[in-house]
This record gives structure tokens, sequence and C-alpha cells, in this order.
């Protein structure tokens, strides 16, 4: 009987996390999420290339390498019923052509990887090489993203 | 009854003969131009700074407004751009002599930019966005010919525009134009800083920047008072934003930031410009750093206005 209502317990845990996670897997909410990420590395990185605060090769590093993880995960957070709600920004053309769409978050992994490569290599590298990861966040906000009114 | 079938006939022709002559296009003549050697180099900075490229290059795809180009120099045309008064396909201008523009004479692409009106007499339709290139100096214009003429005839057949019905008679344009089309050349305001003033002729007139960011009335006229205040996406979906600088604008950016975000494509809060503001930034970020800085203290000078309110996402 004790072990009943121990598994009882542990039954009703797991119910528990699941419905938590539920809420919390709103792909919607889940996207916006790790695109604030994206976010705060491009912050940090961006100022340590442009000199406001002083490069620290780690930390761009450690930015780069956060970047780099999202891309993959990103890319599967689309499922159809996504395309509104929860102030989505996401533009119908990504379900139109998902192939282009993940080719274009396929050139942000590999232009983030090539950063945490660079930034062992310097300030300047590093700065190169955010140039170009941060044209491929125009790249794809350009055909992917449409702008709401705030 | 024949009285009145006479005063019917007589009111007709005069209507007619009203609508032809306020229609006509009105032009400038070739003793108007200054004597001016062309500067190519300055064509070439006009050509940035009045992004050209940006509608006239040929989409990078097979889609028609896919909003990538695969070479800025080759203005094929072919892009079309959707709009709630149909959609516009976007004429050749490089040099080929049949589907472009070449063998244009100074004063026929002076009066295109400025006037709107093809060598031919006809009305362009304000998808082209004479009513900012009328304030540009025809110096700059001059050039920016020059300049255009150097690059590549490339031959190309573009569709003719696909349009509602009142919109299709090109002759009603000159209507249009005597409520929207000023013919006033920039000139600075009266104790305008000479900064402020180099920024307000690049935003106003080559840069165009108020055709997408000031909303419009329903015959497709900029409202004045409302200017750069934020719109509904003359293309399509979604908004482009207020630049003036109140809360709901950028209000909240430095000039710095705003200085960064044209040289970048990053805005303060790190996220990047998308839509066709890319290409608008890939332009300016060949400006000189002087003349974004002049852009960034002009946009600060602006008065603070308010988005209009939001709209329900229903309505789209």
């Amino acid at each position: 009987m004790k072990r009943f209502a121990k598994f009882a317990i542990a039954l009703g845990a797991v119910a528990v996390a699941a419905t938590g996670a539920v809420a919390a897997d709103d792909p919607i909410k889940v996207r916006q999420e790790l695109m604030k990420t994206v976010g705060k590395s491009t912050k940090l990185s961006s100022q340590m290339a442009k000199g406001k605060v002083p490069y620290d090769g780690a930390q761009a590093e450690q930015a780069m390498q956060t970047i780099a993880g999202v891309p993959d995960k990103y890319v599967t957070l689309f499922p159809a019923g996504t395309e509104k709600g929860g102030e989505t920004e996401a533009s119908p053309k990504i379900w139109e052509d998902m192939a282009g769409f993940k080719a274009s978050a396929e050139k942000l992994k590999v232009a983030a990887t090539a950063g945490a490569q660079a930034a062992k290599q310097g300030k300047d590298a590093f700065a190169a090489a955010f140039g170009e990861l941060v044209k491929t966040c125009k790249g794809c906000h350009e055909g992917y993203r449409i702008k709401k009114q705030k | 009854m024949r009285r009145l079938f006479w005063a019917a006939v007589i009111l007709a022709i005069i209507g007619g003969v009203a609508f032809y002559v306020l229609t006509m296009p009105r032009m400038i003549d070739a003793g108007e131009l200054p004597r001016h050697t062309a500067d190519v180099a300055n064509g070439e900075y006009m050509f940035f700074a009045g992004g050209c490229a940006s509608c006239h290059a040929a989409p990078a795809s097979s889609k028609c407004d896919d909003p990538k180009s695969t070479d800025k120099r080759k203005l094929a045309g072919g892009r079309c751009l959707i709009t709630p008064f149909g959609r516009f396909y976007v004429p050749n201008i490089s040099p080929d002599r049949e589907s472009g523009i070449g063998g244009w004479s100074d004063i026929q692409f002076v009066n295109a930019m400025v006037r709107g009106v093809s060598p031919s007499g006809s009305h362009y339709y304000p998808a082209f966005p004479y009513t900012s290139y009328q304030r540009m100096r025809y110096e700059d214009l001059l050039d920016l010919k020059a300049f255009m003429d150097t690059l590549p005839a490339v031959k190309s057949q573009v569709p003719g525009h696909d349009l509602a019905l009142p919109f299709r008679l090109r002759r009603g344009l000159g209507l249009w134009k005597l409520l929207y089309l000023d013919g006033k050349q920039f000139s600075p305001s009266r104790g305008q800083d000479e900064k402020v003033a180099r920024g307000a002729y690049l935003v106003e007139g080559p840069g165009h920047c108020g055709e997408c960011h000031s909303p419009r009335d329903p015959l497709g006229g900029a409202l004045s008072d409302a200017r750069y205040s934020g719109a509904p996406n003359p293309e399509g979906k979604g908004y482009v934003p207020n630049i003036t600088p109140h809360k709901t604008g950028i209000g909240a950016w430095s000039g710095e930031e705003i200085i960064d975000a044209l040289e970048t494509g990053l805005t303060p809060s790190f996220d990047s410009f998308g839509g066709t503001m890319v290409a608008v930034q890939e332009n300016m970020a060949k400006l000189t750093a002087a003349d974004r800085a002049a852009i960034a203290a002009y946009l600060k000078s602006l008065p603070a206005v308010a988005s209009a309110p939001r709209k329900k996402e229903a309505a789209k």
C-alpha cells in the first residue's frame, strides 16, 4: 500500500510537471523567448565589437555559442496552428517556404559558430565575424518577419 | 427639351475640356536646368541615397515580391509592389534602349523624377516616389543620370500594372498631382542648422523616407501633419514604424543610436531591421558618417507625433 501511495504521488508529480510543461511549451512564447536570448548575446557582442565595453574573449565566445545553440531548436517552433496569436511577428512566408526559412536559420548557426572561433583570435577577428552574423539576422527578418504596430 | 439636350452637350464639353486641362502633364523646360558638368561619383552616391535599386533591381528569384535582388547594378525591373490599389510592376530603368531608359535626354529624366511624367507625356503612378524626388537638386539629378548611364543595359519584359478599375485611368493622375505634387524643390527652413538641413534634404528628397513611414489619406496622399508617424505597410502586411521623437516612435533612441541603426541594422534593443528596411539600411550604410549623423539630427528635430491608434488584427 505504501508503495502504491508513493507511486501515486510520483504519478501526480509527473502530471503536474507535464501541465506546467504544456503552458511553457506554447511555441509562440518559446520562440519569442529564444529571440530575446539571441538579442542579449547580440547586445554584448555588439558592445564588445564596437569597443563600448572591454573585449573579453571568453564572454564573446560564450555569447556566440549561445546564439549558435538557438537555430536548430528555433525552426521546430513553427508548427501548423501557430501562424497567428501571441503578438507573433512571424510572416506567413515561413509556412509557405519552410525550407527557405530553415536555410536562413542555418546561416545564423554557421555565422555564430564561426564567431565563436573568431572570438579566440581577438577583438578585430570577432568584430568582423559579428558583422557577418548581423547580416544573417537581417537576411531572415527581411523576408520572414512582419513588423507589427507596438 | 431640345434646349435641355444642348445644355447637357455643352456641359459635357466643358467638363471634358476641364478634365483635359486639369489633368495635363506639367513639365519643366530644358531651359530651367542649370549648366552642369555631371559628377558621376556624386551620382552613384545619390543612387544609394535614393534607393533606386531597392525597387528597380530585378528580384533574386522568380517570385516578383522577393525582397532580395542579386545585382543592384542591373535595373531590369520586374519587381511587383502589392498595394491596396492593385499590383504595380516596377519598370526597367537600365540604359537599355528598348526596354529601359537608354537614350533619354537630361530633361526627360528630370521630368520623370520631379514631375512624374514620362518622355511620351503620360503620368507615372506615385508608387514611383516623385513626390519626394521633386525635392532633389537638379545637379544631383543630372549626376544621378550620368551614373545610371554607366550601368549595364539589361533587356527585360515587365508586365503592365494590374490595378483596380478607377486607378487604371492614368490621365486621372493629373488631378492627384494637383492635390499632392507641389513642385517645390528643397530649401532649408529659416534658421535651420546646416547639419539638420542636410539631413532634411536626404530624408525628404532622395531618401523618400516619408513614402513608407508617413500615413496616407484614402487617395494615397501623405497626411502632412502626421508625417513620419508610422503607417500600415503600403506593400501588404505589417506596419512601418513611427520615426518621430514621440514615445510611440523612436523618442527613446538617442541620436547616436539612430546613427548606429542606420550603419549596422541593429536597433537599440539589439533586434535587427527587417522587411524592406534592410535594403534601405544597406544603402544608408554606404553614405558618409556625416550624412548618417545629419539624418539622425533631422529625425530628432521632427515634431513628436503619436502613432495612430492600433487597429485590431482582424481588420487586416
